[in-house]
């Protein structure tokens, strides 16, 4: 049985100027005890989407389970069994770590010990026992979204939403969020994550799926959507304007590559890019093949694909100019 | 779900509430300045009105200095709890824009919880400031003349009104954006119905026109039987109407309208609460 289970869900929002579309029959399937990675820039339609599966806002159309229960029908049986943390940080800014927990514990139908007593747990686990008896005022964004992530794991949640976890967080945090989130996928628990950055959804998603104007546009493994992109890439400037012409010859012919299309050249800045299946082997073959022609290297480098990649390959264009759909 | 229990719905309301009122009354040591201001306004209309508008309005059928400040208090008390709406609508909209309330909302928890907790800790807060405002009143010369039970029945009736005002409150709050919206949005209709009320002028002074409107007011209904109670002067424009011949039970008749009208608007409007 599938965790999640989602298909032609539509919701759209009126405005006086506007009317948006912010899904558009989308389908989701996630399978018990993996994690689903939910791509797509701001405005796609992934909070919505969240919103839907949580209870927190109904469908125009389309229906979903979560559990084999019903998400409109069910909601107070669904709202019992999932954990939802947001991208805003939803704690109580004026209660200490240790207060939040244990109200969110209450709230969750424990009893006031109970509630006391999975607090401190949580705290241990997060890494906040330290700091349990300060105001969320005085809390990092990342200790914010730790004390989050741990008031929607109270019930032992086997489904969790997670919108856009580290969104904002420096790289040190993110890091740790990541490790907190994989302890809990080896706990069997069934993910579905929303993240702008294909960088997230690889180190943690067995899935993705891209979505913009609300619908998917396209799903598979981080591997299967890279090899759509092209892989790595392979950015070198050159030092002499004169040579680009020449360097860019020697490189595809060094590297292999039969499509001219894929590589690109920018005269102005004397910047090439070249597909490189090799990651960095490829990198070493262009530094000796430009060394042994005698032309001088200004900058070199290796490019991840990265979500715009992803978005110029399926859709034609970037994923930041869509930010308000 | 071992550890969840299984609790019938009231007592599942009742529990939420009480948790939701609890984390309200925490917060309101830790907003230290929140509590100044609550105390703070209403004390300078008390200073204001007892001794410089006071003088230049004249109780009919009750001569003497003190006269006003004797019918300024019930007015300045069913202020001070009509501005409750304040509270809620601000704490409601600042729980809204920072996303808690879709966090309650996900939450196995009943419905009317969050307002409810939120109307408790605020009346809780409300009292509060009513005993800073009876402090204040006997040092400008107020008194209650009708026994303390008397006295407590009014006291209650403020209080009521209050939570009635709180619902108003919570509904505004859930409609609007934010915080600073959610307090403009509250108050800004309260000045012209205090004001058009029997609070602070006695209504045979006003224009003729106006002296129904302010006499079936509901504000002017709570400060009338708040001075029925008391025994403080109570002038009537029309003193064998009905807001003057019952005003106890026309002032209960108003809290319980209130109350019927915008707990269930502020309820469905919390099931349907979304941030963006």
């Amino acid at each position: 049985m599938a965790a999640i289970e989602a298909s032609g869900l539509v919701k759209t929002f009126r405005s006086r100027k506007n009317v948006v579309k912010a899904l558009d029959g989308i389908d989701l399937e996630v399978p018990e005890g993996s994690v689903l990675g939910l791509l797509g820039p701001n405005g796609a339609g992934k909070t919505t989407s969240v919103r839907v599966l949580t209870t927190l806002m109904e469908p125009d159309a389309g229906s979903a389970r979560v559990l084999g229960h019903d998400v409109v029908k069910e909601a107070d049986t669904v709202r019992s069994l999932v954990g939802l943390s947001g991208q805003y940080a939803a704690v109580d800014e004026l209660l200490t770590g240790r207060e939040n927990l244990w109200m969110f514990g209450r709230l969750y139908r424990l009893d006031s010990k109970q509630a006391k007593q999975r607090a401190e747990e949580l705290l241990e686990i997060f890494d906040l026992t330290e700091a349990a008896d300060r105001t969320l005022k005085t809390y990092s964004g990342g200790m914010r979204r730790r004390l989050d992530l741990a008031g929607s794991l109270i019930a032992h949640p086997k489904v969790l939403f997670l919108d856009e976890p580290t969104t904002g967080l420096d790289p040190r945090s993110r890091i740790d969020l990541w490790k907190i989130i994989r302890d809990r996928v080896a706990e069997g628990v069934t993910i579905l994550l929303t993240t702008q950055y294909l960088e997230e959804a690889d180190e943690l998603a067995d899935s993705i799926v891209v979505v913009d104007h609300g619908a998917v546009i396209a799903r598979g493994t981080a591997d299967e959507l890279k090899a759509k992109v092209g892989g790595e890439r392979i950015e070198v400037v050159v030092h002499d304007p004169d040579e680009t012409y020449r360097a860019l010859e020697l490189l595809t012919a060094s590297l292999g590559v039969t499509d001219p299309e894929a590589t690109t050249l920018e005269q102005h800045s004397r910047r090439m890019t070249l597909p490189a299946p090799g990651g960095s082997e490829a990198l070493v073959d262009v530094i000796r093949t430009l060394d042994a022609a005698g032309i001088r290297i200004a900058d070199i480098g290796l490019r991840r694909p990265t979500l715009d990649d992803v978005f110029l390959t399926l859709t034609g264009h970037e994923a930041e100019q869509k930010d308000q759909a | 779900m071992s550890t969840t229990t299984r609790v019938n719905p009231v007592g599942r309301a009742l529990s939420d509430a009480g948790v939701l009122a609890w984390r309200s009354l925490k917060r309101i040591p830790r907003t230290p300045d929140m509590l100044i201001y609550a105390t703070i306004q209403p004390i300078m209309f008390v200073l204001l009105f007892a001794y410089v508008f006071g003088n230049a309005i004249p109780i009919p059928g009750f001569p003497g200095a003190r006269a006003y400040r004797e019918f300024l208090m019930s007015g300045i008390f069913a202020q001070t709890m009509a501005f409750a709406v304040a509270s809620a609508s601000v704490g409601l909209a600042d729980d809204m824009s920072k996303g808690l309330i879709d966090r309650f909302r996900s939450l196995p928890m009943a419905r009317s919880g969050v307002i409810a907790g939120r109307v408790i800790g605020d009346l809780v807060f409300n009292a509060f400031v009513m005993v800073v405002m009876v402090i204040c009143g006997f040092i400008v010369g107020w008194r209650w003349h009708n026994g303390f039970a008397q006295a407590l029945a009014a006291f209650a009736i403020l209080l009521l009104f209050a939570f009635a005002m709180l619902w108003v409150g919570a509904l505004i709050g859930l409609s609007v954006g934010s915080a600073e919206v959610a307090a403009s949005a509250g108050l800004i209709w309260l000045f012209p119905l205090t004001f058009l009320s029997n609070a602070f002028v006695p209504t045979p002074n006003l224009p003729s026109g106006l002296q129904p409107v302010a006499e079936w007011n509901p504000i002017s209904a709570i400060v009338a039987a708040c001075r029925h109670l008391f025994g403080n002067p109570s002038p009537f424009a029309s003193p064998t109407g009905f807001p003057a011949q019952h005003p106890v039970l026309l002032s209960l008749l108003w809290c319980l309208v209130i109350i019927a009208v915008f707990a269930p608007l502020a309820v469905r409007k919390y099931r349907h609460a979304t941030t963006r």
